[in-house]
């Protein structure tokens, strides 16, 4: 933002505002916003545990049933082991997908104008928000890893592998509640957001490695999920998550995908979320 | 940074406003206004409603760009130097914009992140302001709890801790009880008097716009009908007369409201329920 708004010629403020603390500056900003969803979630924490009910239907309905078909999951690996990374990564996905409209009723209340108004960079509020839906993410991550833990999958409790788990779940979390910010500057009211958050929560859940291998897949759906950013993250999810599991791509990959998409998301975001105020 | 250190030199106005203009499609929101504001000025903008008010002041706080001309706050211009404006003003919007989810000091603690206020400083800083707005006793309770006068002085206390020059309040009376409007009013006078602040204030309330601004501009369709001070806008219409006589008689009476309208109503409203 500090380029969109480039200073006409040096003033006093602007030498004295080093470059390190403009960067101390941008994460207090990017902090903040952050910190402000978090303490919201505090407030009225009800919504997690509503939202927890989808993972536990799939993993206990879809997954025990799928789990009698042979074969779907790549080598030795036990069907609802493979499910419960691709539900993990499902349930951070329909948290974040559907964020936008907070921004949307934020516009319509008028505190979108507050974010505004300051001089923090657009970069740095929509950064903040998506950090926020990462840590959203996290606790349904909490509530999908004791579920699996009771149904018995082998999962990986080294420390590194659940601090790679949680990486991978704040940066596609992050990812799709960025899309789902543009789509919120974009349509700009909640009744259309709603319609397209539905029709497209779909197509990115089945359209990747989530429930099913892509090698199971016609050709055409094979390219399209191979473009998919959930791919990426399922399969970190999946090396990071499970004793006996591996990555397809490699987590270099995975997380260079994911944060390649978010990067480029973010700045789109930061663009647009600044005109929303209009 | 939080200091008064601007590029303004003294005899430089704290706001001037030179022929920015905005249009929306056909309609022009705000016609070629040129204004000058002197800083520890109380300026006040009146009008009917969809004249162009929250226009101005949005393009003013750089929320919305100018269609053409400019601006200058504190010897920062909104179109090239948005960040920097943005840095040395106070914007209390005409909708209400703190966070009802959120208690009166996280909605204090937001802004003071936002606003680079100095870690070190940031708690004495909120309560000091959360106590002088009269919100001690109901600092952590949540916003959305809050009656119509405790949410405009919390809004109020949040656009202060960044100790800006230039403060700008879009209607901060609306919907305020006489004992809440005059709080508000008292505040904003004493952050003259102590500190030297300038500030733009809009109001439909001509008696208060009348008793608290040093000078007025009367804004119509976009246009400056008159600036003065209150008593030289009167001494126009005639002996006697007060604000309303001048708002009266400047503004060409209009057949029907202009669209829109409705909206902002309408958007307003909806703020204040889900506030309420
Ligand atoms: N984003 C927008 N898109 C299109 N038209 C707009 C937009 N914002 C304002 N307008 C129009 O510009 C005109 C000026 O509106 P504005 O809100 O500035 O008036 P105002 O003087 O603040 O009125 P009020 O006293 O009711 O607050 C109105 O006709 C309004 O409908
Ligand atoms: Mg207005």
């Amino acid at each position: 933002m500090a380029k969109s708004g480039g200073p006409a010629g040096p003033s006093a403020i602007m030498v004295e505002r080093t470059f390190r603390s403009r960067i101390a500056d941008y994460v207090t900003q990017t902090w903040a916003v952050a910190a402000a969803e978090v303490q919201k979630l505090y407030h009225d924490p009800l919504e997690l545990f509503t939202r927890a009910v989808q993972p536990v239907l799939w993993l206990m309905l879809f997954g025990e049933v799928m789990a009698r078909v042979r074969g779907v999951a790549p080598g030795n690996l036990p069907y609802l082991d493979y499910l419960a990374a691709g539900i993990l990564a499902q349930s951070a996905l329909f948290v974040a997908i559907f964020y936008g409209i907070s921004a949307i009723w934020e516009h319509d209340l008028g505190v979108l104008q507050r974010y505004l108004a300051s001089p923090a960079p657009r970069s740095a509020l929509v950064l903040g928000k998506a950090i926020s839906a990462g840590v959203r993410a996290l606790s349904q991550a909490l509530i999908v890893y004791i579920l699996a833990l009771l149904l018995g999958v082998a999962i990986n409790l080294n420390p590194l592998n659940i601090a790679g788990v949680a990486a991978a779940i704040v940066l596609g979390s992050g990812l799709f509640s960025t899309l789902s910010l543009i789509i919120a500057c974009v349509v700009k009211t909640r009744e259309r957001f709603m319609g397209i958050g539905q029709v497209l929560t779909m197509p990115i859940f089945f359209a990747s490695n989530a429930i099913y291998p892509l090698s199971l897949m016609p050709p055409w759906l094979n390219v399209v999920s191979h473009v998919n950013p959930l791919t990426y993250e399922v399969d970190a999810l999946r090396a990071l998550m499970l004793t006996r599991g591996v990555s397809d791509y490699g987590l270099m990959l995975d997380f260079g995908v994911m944060a390649a998409a978010t990067a480029v998301l973010v700045a789109v975001a930061a663009k647009m979320y600044g005109r929303m105020g209009y | 940074m939080s200091e008064q250190n601007s590029n303004a030199s003294p005899a430089e106005p704290a706001v001037r406003i030179s022929e920015l203009t905005r249009r929306f499609g056909d309609l022009t929101a705000v016609d070629r206004v040129s204004l000058s504001i002197a800083t520890g000025e109380i300026f006040g903008l009146i009008g009917p409603n969809g004249a162009g008010k929250s226009t101005l002041i949005r393009m003013l706080t750089t929320l919305l760009s100018p269609t053409s001309g400019t601006a200058t706050i504190a010897g920062h211009d909104i179109v090239n130097e948005p960040a920097e404006v943005r840095r040395h003003i106070g914007y209390v919007p005409q909708l209400l914009s703190a966070d009802g989810s959120l208690t009166g000091y996280e909605n204090m603690l937001l802004s003071a992140r936002l606003y680079g206020v100095p870690r070190a400083e940031r708690k004495q800083r909120i309560e000091r302001a959360l106590a002088r707005m009269g919100l001690a006793e109901a600092a952590h309770h949540l916003a959305g709890h809050y009656s119509g006068g405790m949410i405009r002085r919390l809004e109020i206390a949040q656009s202060l801790l960044h100790r800006p020059e230039v403060l700008i309040l879009d209607e901060p009376t609306v919907g305020l009880d006489p004992a809440a409007r005059d709080t508000v009013w008292e505040r904003v006078l004493e952050l003259r008097s102590r500190f030297h602040r300038t500030m733009i204030v809009t109001s439909h309330l001509m008696n208060e716009v009348d008793q608290f601004c040093d000078r007025i501009a009367l804004i119509d369709r976009g246009r400056i009908v008159a600036v003065g001070t209150p008593a030289e806008l009167k001494a126009r219409v005639g002996p006697g007369a007060t604000l309303d006589d001048v708002f009266i008689r400047l503004v060409a009476a209009r057949e029907e409201e202009q669209e829109g309208g409705y909206g902002e109503v309408r958007r307003a409203r909806r703020a204040i329920r889900d506030h309420g």
